[in-house]
């Protein structure tokens, strides 16, 4: 079956239909990740968006339980030049074209995607549907330009309701804002007894759980669409060690104000080298992202930048000169990616148990 | 960090002559280093024997020393150039072993040289079985579990406790005889017995087999300020078990989820930051396909042949990188030289498939053992690359230069089912050509895991393929499967073979229909950066990111794989031929298929195609560059038999035109021009039936050289002394016998000796004459040779210029060429002719300082050896003398005879320079690995007919103070004529008076072994099983009188006279 893939800028790609049959619009970027196609489709911080794969080669091992970032994916589409017929792997469960029908995502195969990932960088992302073949497509870009994708579907993404997931050590309350799944397998590898929370609980809800740190997950979109987490935020780092990453590091920079802007193309694939500043080292960072903190705006009373990408000098993480709190741009969660920043989290840890030390002996 | 400003000459070894394991990638990466070290302003010293490489090339180091790579040689150069620091981990494992040697001589130490890169304990760690055990136990890093036992008893219980199946590895038994696989408890008991038995120390190593196992590497990175990243992650096609050398290798990994693949990345990265490696490292894994299990095979703390096919699937160069970060710089401040934008602190992300396969010699070795197991056997590879792994794998397979253009193999299509399966269960090289039977024979892909256990991914690229092939015989014409088979990587060549149409009508229709190739960069960010690399690969996908360039270029065709006969010698040629092209302004494009080399360096070249080296691939180049012409003087054989194609699709072949390399190839019109000029050569004959074979011999009279047409590097050519060795012959060739005439010439008894000649039409330039040391019969690439010549007369000399001279006027040669001559009674005789660069050419080269093929190149391209400055003629002879050896790599091809006859068998090559012709020797046979000692032991197991001949030779060794074992007859003889001659009981005459042959060698009671029992190709024979045990134990062995008298004399030339008064 063929499926067109439309952009607005009026270019159209003609490929083979697999995924889900259905028709769909979305911001189109590209990930360079070699491995975790999986992990990539089912991160809700590609809600809204339509993921072309630069590896040509997907779906090789299938898909399986453990490897999911959300249970319900909101990726809009996904774009491969070759999906593979058969796959093998001890832990598949299920192919990626069954998977993606199930999760109703539709997708395309058989695309340059190199092409279209060229056009990507110098155009930077751009609209684009994925649609059945059509003689006339002009309905199919007039339709696509009035197409508007919203960038706050933080709403969309995050959890209704609190729910846990109990350890038995330090207590954590995670907002989420579409997390992955990899925040909590990192949490409870260190036996935290983790609450999570929906997006626009409020500092005073977050206290009364009296919880030893606060965690600000990842998420899609713009994060000057959260305002009710920025607030959040601004109350919450007085009184509590905290640690964001991807979205949450933009809303904590948000709330010590510091501005954001959207990229041209964003940061998607995990080998992004990452300097930490104050020790030289050098970490390749798991990174998915759109937007990012523009760094002469960061009030350098307030806060410290810890981490800069090594190739465009991107703001990759923040710290706090007065409070206990910390948060990267990148993904030491990884999952798809490299473990190289992992210790991040034990770096937390220790910020609770510190401060938990330091209140004891007060 | 800054580079380091205290250290300022630097020392680089080399890796030496090319043998199966240790083949041109070390070439690449050394002159890549070289290289990367002048660039930041240091002075370089090199060392390397192997004269055929670029890296001893005089530009590419500051001073360059062509030497044996030995303690005693390299010493004398540390002493006369006093390097501040040595640079080891570039020059392969011979390069590393030598810096250890020399370590610990204290040489290093008392000149106040550091070593760079990685550090000696680090090595010792990462080499040291004992030591790499404890360093994985301390990191919590999983090894196979082993154990050493000197009782049947202990492994049993040993065995019980990690279960079967487990590997017996007896001691010190050269390349582990008597080792096996046990899968239970009886085989066990059985191969442990006998391996206990045969082990000189009664132990054997009992080790858990992972057998069937993914076998997955990664190249890795490290630098001074412990930044550690990963360059590229392969997994190969052939689960654990084979050599990954001989292994089919895909890249990026395929079969690994995320959480597998940074699993393994966590442990690669964990080893090398343990290991403090400075540069780069190759870490080789073995994961279970059926849990999260691992184990750590093998770490390379230095640039290997994965770190060469590495560099060139992601574009990163590895061994460049390395040797800048020797020199203190560090990963985040050296700028990535792929997009020129981002640092070298970067994993590269790849957006295609990458495919290698091995290059077997089996084609040259037809009896050899072909089973693949954990030693090496391959002698080169190819790399393709593409969109998709189907049209990786094809290009691959038609990179090979073998009988199979594609996976339709005939033999496997004649197998019977039950040979279809033991093919797939019993790997041989061939293996995946009968994977791609047995999907022809419907068979499942879970059957064929069960066989292969191979990944059901990787076997349905396979399956995918076979199903194509289906779908297009069944559907002749239909242009929608054309444009689907080309996608996935058909050839012209198998499509027209399936629908019954000429190559040409295929191309035909796929330009009346637009399927046409695109080219694709490779950038090391999956397009996320601009970059500006020029070095691409095609693909039938939609855009074409190649442009070509307002400026006229030239398209040089490289060489393809390295295979016995077509070396690194090759890959010199060409890339000196894209300097003087672009020294003559023009643009240069490199066509070649090699991942090991230095032309496959897309920094050589100003465009770099990947690219299969078939008509069709070079034509769709050619239709994209259109370039001015295309040089196939410099890659081989490969590059020549592509010629009269190339012209018969309108394009232009510079130099020597079509026709006319025609002529020096086509029997019948060389000898239509010999006669023409009146030059002699050997009687010779074509036949195309076995009787006429038969007749031609009888009329000539023996003895006879006969071999097929069109062949290179001699195979399947063989000196046959009567009838019954000439139906012997044909019996073994009848195949060729078929498809090409087979030549029949006389053989004359006399010294061969060859020239490159370089010709502009009218003068002809002859940088040197090579003499050949051994006797006609020993193929030119297999024999030592001396040049200046050494036993010429100025009227032999004379006559070979003459010959030349006229030869190169009369074949209308345009550029460079080879002939081989024979020496017969004072006359010269034609031998033969190559219309291109020969494997003497960067020998030659470096000896007269003449850069041939840049000379050769410009005058292709159109100067006159006049206006290059030269006159015709000899160039005059330079003072030193310089012996070329053949190093050879039998002890790792079982099977093969290691008589040296007209077929050529080596793989690499020396070079000794000195001021004498012995001391030149003596360097030539250190270099080669054939040291002796001052006073030993020499085995005589000779032909009746050579007996007169060895007496003299014996009679030397023995002056010199050699002790003299020779087989009954022989000795009997020496005894005779008064010399003290051990007798030794031949194989099956065992008796207790006298030794037994084999125990002498078992035992390493001899130093050298001469043996010219040549007449008995059996395996089985006394002469076979003499060469082959003496191979196998390290001994020094001869097969030729003449290099046997040639070693004599370097050796007299360093011992004293023991005359009495």
């Amino acid at each position: 079956m063929k499926r067109y893939l439309v952009l607005e800028d009026g270019t159209v790609y003609k490929g083979e239909a697999f995924g889900a049959d259905c028709q769909t619009t979305g911001e189109v970027v590209f990930t360079t990740g070699m491995t975790g196609y999986q992990e990539a489709v089912t991160d809700q911080s590609f809600a809204n968006q339509i993921l072309v794969f630069t590896n040509p080669l997907i779906g090789n091992y299938g898909v399986n339980l453990d490897d999911y970032e959300s249970l319900q994916p909101n990726c809009r589409g996904v774009v491969c030049r070759e999906v593979a017929r058969v796959s093998d792997s001890w832990r598949k469960q299920d192919t990626f074209d069954n998977f993606l029908k199930q999760m109703n995502i539709p997708g395309i195969k058989g695309i340059d995607t190199r092409a279209l990932t060229k056009k990507l960088r110098v155009h930077g992302t751009m609209k684009g549907s994925l649609i059945d073949p059509v003689d006339d497509l002009k309905h199919a870009f007039d339709q696509l330009h009035a197409t508007v994708i919203s960038d706050r579907v933080v709403a969309q993404v995050s959890t209704k309701r609190p729910y846990p997931n109990p350890g038995s050590k330090r207590n954590i309350v995670l907002v989420d804002f579409g997390a992955k799944h990899s925040i909590l397998r990192e949490l409870a590898k260190r036996d935290c007894n983790t609450i999570v929370v929906p997006y626009n609980t409020t500092a005073e809800q977050i206290l009364a759980l009296k919880p030893d740190g606060v965690m600000l997950s990842n998420g899609p979109g713009d994060p000057k669409s959260v305002p009710s987490a920025i607030e959040m935020v601004k109350e919450i780092e007085k009184h509590l060690p905290l640690f964001g990453i991807c979205l949450g590091h933009q809303i904590f920079a948000l709330a010590n104000g510091a501005d954001t802007y959207k990229m041209k193309f964003g940061h998607r694939g995990f080998n992004h080298p990452v300097r930490e500043i104050a020790t030289g080292r050098i970490n390749f960072t798991s990174q998915n992202h759109g937007y990012a903190v523009k760094p002469e705006s960061v009030d350098t009373n307030e806060l410290i930048i810890t981490h800069r990408e090594i190739n465009d000098n991107t703001v990759e993480g923040l710290r706090h000169k007065r409070y206990p709190a910390f948060t990267v741009q990148f993904h030491p969660d990884a999952a798809p990616g490299p473990h190289d920043a992992d210790d991040l989290f034990d770096d937390f840890m220790h910020m609770i148990d510190h401060r938990k030390e330091g209140k004891s002996n007060a | 960090m800054p580079k380091r400003t205290d250290i300022h000459k630097i020392m680089v070894i080399g890796s030496g002559p090319i043998i199966i394991g240790q083949a041109a990638e070390f070439d690449y990466s050394g002159t890549q280093a070289c290289m990367a070290l002048r660039e930041e302003g240091y002075e370089v010293v090199l060392v390397n024997s192997n004269p055929a490489t670029i890296m001893t090339d005089t530009k590419i180091a500051d001073k360059v020393y062509i030497e044996p790579l030995t303690t005693e040689s390299v010493s004398r150069i540390l002493r006369q150039e006093y390097p501040d620091a040595l640079l080891p981990t570039l020059g392969g494992q011979i390069g590393l072993n030598l810096a250890i040697a020399l370590a610990k001589t204290g040489i290093l130490d008392e000149l106040h040289i550091e070593l760079l890169g990685t550090k000696l304990e680090a090595i010792d760690q990462a080499e040291d079985r004992e030591k790499f055990k404890e360093l994985m136990q301390d990191l919590n890093e999983p090894i196979p579990a082993s154990k050493t036992v000197n009782t049947v008893e202990e492994a049993l219980e040993f065995a019980d406790e990690i279960g079967y199946p487990v590997i017996v590895r007896p001691a010190f038994t050269m390349g582990g005889t008597g080792g096996g696989m046990c899968d239970n408890k009886q085989q066990l008991q059985e191969i442990c017995a006998n391996g206990l038995d045969l082990s000189p120390a009664t132990q054997c190593l009992i080790e858990k087999s992972i057998k069937g196992y993914k076998e997955v590497e990664y190249e890795v990175m490290r630098d001074s300020a412990n930044n550690a990243m990963v360059v590229c992650s392969m997994e190969n096609f052939d689960p654990v078990g084979i050599h990954t050398g001989d292994s089919i290798v895909l890249a990026p990994t395929q079969t690994l989820t995320d959480r597998e693949y940074q699993m393994l990345r966590d442990c690669a990265l964990k080893l090398i930051r343990a290991l403090k490696i400075e540069g780069g490292c190759n870490v080789q894994l073995a994961l279970d396909p059926n849990s999260y299990e691992y184990n750590v095979i093998e770490v390379n703390p230095r640039v290997s042949r994965s770190s060469a096919l590495a560099s060139k699937a992601t574009g990163y160069p590895i061994a460049k990188m390395a040797a800048k970060i020797a020199v203190g710089l560090t990963l985040d401040e050296i700028i990535n030289p792929v997009t020129g934008t981002t640092y070298a602190e970067f994993e590269p992300a790849l957006d295609y498939v990458v495919a290698k396969i091995p290059r077997w010699p089996f084609d040259k070795f037809p009896r050899a053992d072909r089973r693949l197991g954990t030693q090496m056997k391959a002698t080169g590879e190819v790399m393709a690359i593409g969109r998709n792994a189907e049209e990786a794998i094809q290009k691959a397979v038609r990179s090979l230069e073998i009988d199979e253009k594609d996976l339709i193999s005939q033999e496997a299509r004649d197998a019977s089912d039950d040979e279809v399966e033991d093919k797939l269960f019993h790997v041989q090289d061939d293996r995946i050509f009968y994977i791609a039977e047995a999907f022809r024979r419907g068979f499942t892909l879970e059957e064929v895991n069960e066989l292969t256990k191979i990944n059901v991914y990787f076997l349905d690229i396979i399956k995918h393929i076979v199903e194509l092939e289906a779908e297009l015989a069944h559907n002749v014409g239909d242009i929608e499967i054309l444009k689907t088979a080309k996608y996935y990587g058909y050839s012209d060549h198998t499509i027209g073979k399936l629908w019954d149409m000429d190559e040409d009508e295929v191309r035909s229709l796929r330009h009346e229909n637009k399927i046409l190739p695109v080219y694709k960069m490779v950038d090391t960010c999956a397009a996320e950066f601009e970059s500006h690399t020029p070095y691409f690969y095609s693909s039938y996908d939609e855009e074409n990111e190649s442009i070509k360039s307002d400026k006229p270029s030239v398209l040089v065709i490289g060489s393809g794989p390295i295979r016995i006969g077509q070396g690194v010698e090759f890959d010199y040629a060409t890339v000196h031929s894209v300097k003087a092209i672009q020294k003559a302004g023009y643009e240069a494009i490199v066509m070649n298929s090699n991942p090991e080399t230095v032309s496959t360096d897309f920094s050589i070249s100003d465009k770099l195609y990947f690219e299969p080296l078939t008509l069709e691939d070079v034509l769709n180049v050619i239709e994209l560059e259109q370039p001015f012409g295309v040089i196939v003087q410099f890659g081989g054989q490969t590059a020549i038999n592509l010629a009269a194609g190339l012209e018969a699709h309108g394009v232009k072949v510079l130099g020597t035109t079509v026709e006319d390399l025609d002529r020096a190839e086509d029997r019948e019109l060389f000898d239509q021009v010999i006669n023409n000029l009146g030059l002699k050569q050997p009687i010779g004959k074509t036949a195309t039936t076995q009787e006429q074979v038969m007749e031609c011999a009888h009329e000539i009279g023996y003895p006879v050289l006969v071999r097929p047409s069109y062949v290179l590097g001699g195979r399947a050519m063989e000196i046959v002394n009567n009838d019954a060795e000439l139906e012997e012959y044909l019996s073994h060739n009848a195949k060729a016998e078929i498809d090409h005439p087979i030549l029949v010439d006389a053989y004359l008894e006399g010294y061969e000796c060859e020239v490159d000649a370089i010709c502009d039409g009218k003068d002809v330039l002859l940088p040197g004459i090579m003499e050949h040391i051994e006797h006609a019969g020993v193929h030119s690439g297999d024999s030592m040779a001396v040049y200046p010549p050494q036993s010429f007369s100025k009227d032999v000399k004379d006559q070979i210029v003459e010959a030349t001279k006229k030869l190169a006027v009369a074949l209308k040669c345009i550029g460079i060429m080879n002939i081989q001559f024979i020496i017969h009674k004072g006359e010269a005789y034609v031998l033969e002719v190559n219309p291109r660069a020969s494997r003497t050419v960067p020998f030659l080269s470096k000896i007269t300082g003449i850069e041939m093929t840049q000379v050769a190149t410009q005058v292709i391209l159109g100067k006159s050896l006049k206006e290059l400055g030269f006159e015709s003629g000899l160039y005059q002879e330079s003072k030193q003398v310089h012996v070329k050896a053949p190093v050879f790599s039998f002890s790792k091809l079982a099977d093969v005879d290691s008589f040296l006859g007209p077929e050529m068998k080596s793989t690499g090559e020396v070079m000794g320079s000195d001021f004498t012709f012995e001391k030149a020797l003596y360097k030539a046979f250190a270099g080669a690995n054939m040291l002796l000692p001052e006073c030993g032991r020499v085995l005589f197991t000779i032909e009746d007919k050579d007996k007169n001949v060895v007496l003299p030779l014996a009679e030397r060794f023995a002056k010199i103070g050699y002790r003299i074992f020779a087989t009954k007859g022989t000795a009997e003889f020496l005894r005779q004529n008064g010399l003290h001659a051990t007798k030794v009981s031949k194989i099956g005459e065992e008796d207790s008076n006298n030794p037994a042959i084999i125990k002498l060698l078992m035992n390493n009671e001899v130093d050298l072994v001469i043996n010219t029992m040549s007449h008995d190709q059996e395996m089985s024979s006394d002469g076979f099983v003499i060469r082959q045990t003496a191979i196998e134990h390290n001994i020094a062995l001869l097969t030729s009188l003449n290099t046997a008298d040639a070693l004599l004399r370097a050796l007299e030339n360093r011992s004293f006279a023991t005359e009495s008064l």
